[in-house]
């Protein structure tokens, strides 16, 4: 694959805390309309991971490029404007602010109207058809006006991934959609996600196998900050060194 | 919205009705209140809707002051010219400590407010040639408005309402605006805003340059109101004073910080009548909001209406 197709590609990733190597030398390559899980055990490093990707702390030491584009350097926000949203582990809304507010941040996040000062939020229509179409098609419209402190945990995730695919991103990067959802929810959130648009790119990280695995056409895993399998997910999956670290059978 | 709206524009035309017919000493604590509650609403800017508390306040609101001050008595110069130098000034001000004390948080983002507003304290007291130091500069003129004399109480009087009317619909529009929506999403959660693409720092670095204009704006006004102004109006107190004022009438509300604005400014002029411990009344008060009405006055109200 050439720099060209690849949404995302990491080069020798590394982070430090300390003594401890949470990311070491990740190298990977995610190409432009993969869905790629990323899995490990506890502590392997995913979410920290994520952080080095989307600028929300400094890698020590490699390369990270966006669409063939170097953001090594790039704070978060401006990898945000090239295309690249993410959902948190830890649920990360907006908790005084209802549920349509929530949306419209991340509506208005990449246009010059963010910086308008003069007209009240509730008179841009473009934005609020737009957010309300955002939270349609996630089926969180009744809930337009609630205050987010007072959704249930499940409508909180949906709401996560509402707000990650509303400022039309290119890539995503999905952290535990289904933490702590239930059986019944975590099977609605993974519909959910296989209805994605298909030009998106997807990494996510799941410790729900069976999700992650049916979701995901290629499978990254990680131990102790580094990758030790790569690869499509039947060949993943038949690793032995998987196998016996992580799938533990 | 509207209801707000509607309340407020009452609220208006009753202390339009009642000035004039008020005493002399109650009208001035009126005026005082509608100034300083402009600086209180200023603060609310970053204290409420941003979650930047900060305690340096005072420096933008005397250096608007002091500019007023001293371009009255040195160069006569009028009411337009003072408005624009002194909110100028101020903006300039905040400009300045932004880009140092915003890259805090919390605390830090406190001590660092508070620093810098000792600073302008320090050029106060001791730039005497420009200040006049510690006596500060007195025979600050009423000024005249498109020929009209604002001199006597009542004119000045409604000059001030006026005032603060204007700056509390600008604030008003701000905090319900995108950018506004901006701020609030800070308060929030600044991670996710990152996340969003926002430029957080800048967000909140266009929102403290505002909000010092808006408390130069209130001590352009307090110059004219007082007729002098000395480093206790830059003080560390002035500052204190006004994070109550938002605290007590209610963060995030803009008109609380009005309302705690004038309960502060009348109470202290009542209690200091009978005692001079008046900042130990001042504490008291505070501890009673934070106890029993954490969101301030106007938000205890507003969720019991919930």
């Amino acid at each position: 694959m050439t720099a060209m197709d690849s949404a995302l590609r990491l080069d020798n990733v590394s982070r430090s805390f300390g003594g401890l190597q949470a990311v070491d030398g990740v190298t990977l390559t995610v190409g432009a309309g993969e869905r790629r899980a990323l899995i490990g055990p506890n502590g392997a490093g995913k979410t920290t991971l994520f952080n080095l990707i989307s600028g929300a702390m400094p890698c020590s030491a490699g390369r990270i490029s966006l669409f063939g584009r170097d953001v090594t350097g790039a704070p978060a926000h401006r990898r945000a404007a090239l295309g690249l949203a993410r959902t948190f582990q830890i649920t990360n809304l907006f908790p005084d602010l209802s549920v349509l507010e929530n949306c419209l941040l991340a509506v208005q996040a990449h246009t010059p109207v963010r910086f308008a000062m003069l007209r009240p939020v509730s008179r841009y229509g473009a934005l609020l058809d737009r957010a309300r179409a955002v939270l349609a098609a996630l089926a969180l419209e009744s809930l337009s006006d609630a205050v987010v402190r007072n959704l249930s945990h499940g409508e909180q995730r949906q709401l996560e991934i509402a707000l990650a695919l509303a400022g039309g991103p290119r890539v995503l990067l999905l952290d535990e959609p289904t933490a702590g959802l239930s059986p019944a929810e975590s099977r609605l959130m993974a519909e959910l996600l296989r209805r994605l648009d298909p030009a998106i790119t997807v990494l996510m990280i799941e410790h729900d196998m069976d999700i992650a695995l049916e979701l995901s056409e290629m499978v990254t895993v990680l131990h102790y900050g580094r990758v030790i399998a790569d690869g499509p997910r039947e060949q993943v999956k038949a690793d032995p060194q998987v196998k016996e670290i992580y799938l533990g059978a | 919205m509207g209801r707000r709206a509607l309340l407020a524009a009452a609220a208006l035309a009753v202390l339009a009705l009642v000035g004039p017919v008020l005493p002399a000493y109650p009208l001035t604590l009126l005026t005082q209140a509608l100034i300083v509650g402009i600086l209180a609403m200023s603060l609310d800017l970053l204290l409420g809707y941003s979650g930047m508390p900060s305690l340096g306040h005072a420096a933008y609101f005397g250096v608007g002051a002091y500019a007023v001050a001293i371009m009255t008595t040195e160069r006569q110069v009028g009411l337009i010219g003072c408005l624009v130098v002194g909110i100028l000034l101020a903006t300039l001000t905040a400009a300045v400590f932004g880009l140092l004390a915003i890259r805090a948080a919390g605390t830090y983002f406190l001590m660092i407010t508070l620093a810098l507003g000792m600073v302008v304290w320090g050029l106060a007291f001791r730039w005497v040639s420009l200040t006049k130091g510690d006596n500060g500069i007195s025979g600050v003129p009423r000024p005249t408005l498109l020929g009209l004399e604002l001199i006597t109480a009542v004119p000045f009087f409604y000059f001030c309402l006026v005032s603060a009317a204007v700056a509390w619909v600008l604030m008003g529009l701000l905090v319900v605006s995108p950018f506004g929506l901006g701020l609030r999403g800070i308060r929030g959660s600044e991670s996710r805003m990152q996340a969003l693409g926002y430029n957080v720092w800048l967000h909140k670095y266009v929102a403290f340059v505002l909000s010092g204009a808006f408390a130069g704006f209130a001590g352009t006004l307090w110059a004219y109101y007082n007729g002098f102004v000395s480093p206790n109006d830059v003080q560390l107190v002035t500052s204190v004073e006004t994070l109550l004022m938002v605290a007590l009438g209610g963060p995030g509300t803009l008109i609380g910080s009005m309302l705690g604005a004038g309960l502060i400014v009348f109470l202290k002029n009542f209690v200091s009548v009978y005692t001079k411990r008046w900042l130990l009344i001042l504490g008291g008060v505070y501890i009673g909001v934070i106890l029993f009405a954490p969101t301030g006055i106007v938000g205890a109200l507003r969720g019991r209406r919930r």
